[in-house]
């Protein structure tokens, strides 16, 4: 691997889940805050809230996986080295 | 924990660029391995020992808990119990209820499973013991391991769907409209993809902060990373165990016209 390509690689591998990543807290985040609004105004149903959320927070998580994908395929299975 | 380990352990990082690719897939991991060749075959040891680890700890703790059951459970009996009533609850809840008992012994092995390998992977003190190449830890640290659970998690909702309702299972790629063909046959692949990454990717970056701030400072300061790590292996597991039982309620469920 020639060094202009390993340094395209490293930032683009960087890039990839630090973008990424932008999305996916704020989505994230604003599910928690839900959450927490859901429990604080009916306790009872804590369970089923924490459960729903669990499960949306695992797919707003999956967006960030392809970034971390992304970044792992640039760093160790690179097709242009 | 010997100082020279830890060395090799994040000098190895700063080598990691350069590593020429014999099979992609095999070198995504960090660290090395220690190899067993069988046949044509180079398996990961180190996974298959720490594997077997949690198997024998898990089957040990099964079988001392039944084997004298009692009508009013105490000790391990009651913990046995509110395990199985813990993963009959989260089964129940995605699959339904006319599936869930199908599926409970598998949904339950798989956070069994996982639960086991990422806790004993932090607690037990794999350091003790040397091996010749790469150290012991986490089956689930290596990626072959979370992708072969995951094809598992594939194939069982697969065929979860396909006996239950025959090839009316393939409505559920229209529903619906038929503009989501694309999207649910791409969701196929998506699936295992993000389940093995998820768990692999979390798992492995809770052993990298350990192992760099041990480096680092090797008394007190890791730990509080180290409790971070437990209780997100801890929610890794339930939330690989909850996927599947989603993934599997999905292809069973009836939808009504």
């Amino acid at each position: 691997m020639d060094s202009i390509t390993s340094a395209a690689s490293v930032l683009a591998a960087g890039l990839a889940v630090g973008l990424g990543a932008i999305g996916p807290g704020i989505g994230q985040g604003t599910a928690a805050g839900g959450a927490v609004e859901g429990i604080a105004r009916q306790p009872e149903a804590e369970g089923k809230i924490r459960g729903t959320l669990l499960l949306s927070l695992a797919f707003m998580e999956a967006l960030t996986i392809y970034g971390l994908v992304v970044a792992l395929v640039l760093l160790f299975a690179n097709p242009f080295a | 924990m010997s100082p020279t380990r830890r060395l090799s352990d994040t000098a190895y990082l700063s080598q990691m660029l350069p590593l020429p690719l014999a099979l992609p897939l095999a070198e995504l991991e960090v660290g090395q391995h220690l190899y067993w060749h069988l046949g044509n075959l180079k398996i990961h040891g180190q996974v298959f020992l720490s594997s077997w680890v949690v198997i024998g700890a898990l089957l040990a703790l099964v079988f001392v808990g039944t084997r004298k059951l009692e009508r009013d459970p105490r000790g391990l009996q009651n913990f046995l119990e509110f395990l199985w009533d813990y993963l009959r609850d989260l089964a129940r809840e995605q699959i339904g209820e006319k599936a869930y008992r199908d599926w409970l012994p598998f949904i339950g092995t798989l956070f069994l499973f996982i639960f086991v390998s990422n806790w004993g992977g932090a607690l037990l003190p794999w350091k003790l013991i040397s091996l010749p190449h790469g150290e012991l830890g986490a089956p689930t640290a290596d990626i072959n391991t979370t992708v072969a659970l995951a094809l598992l998690v594939s194939l069982a909702y697969f065929y979860a769907g396909l006996s239950r309702k025959g090839f009316r299972y393939f409505e559920y790629y229209v529903e619906p409209t038929p503009i989501m063909v694309p999207f649910k046959i791409v969701e196929d692949f998506t699936k295992p993809l993000s389940l093995s990454f998820r768990l692999f990717g979390n798992i492995l970056a809770d052993e990298l902060v350990v192992a760099v701030l041990a480096f680092l400072v090797p008394l007190v300061v890791p730990l509080p990373a180290m409790l971070l790590g437990l209780f997100t292996s801890a929610i890794q597991a339930l939330i690989f165990a909850t996927l599947a039982a989603y993934y599997i309620g999905e292809a069973v469920h009836e939808s009504h016209h």
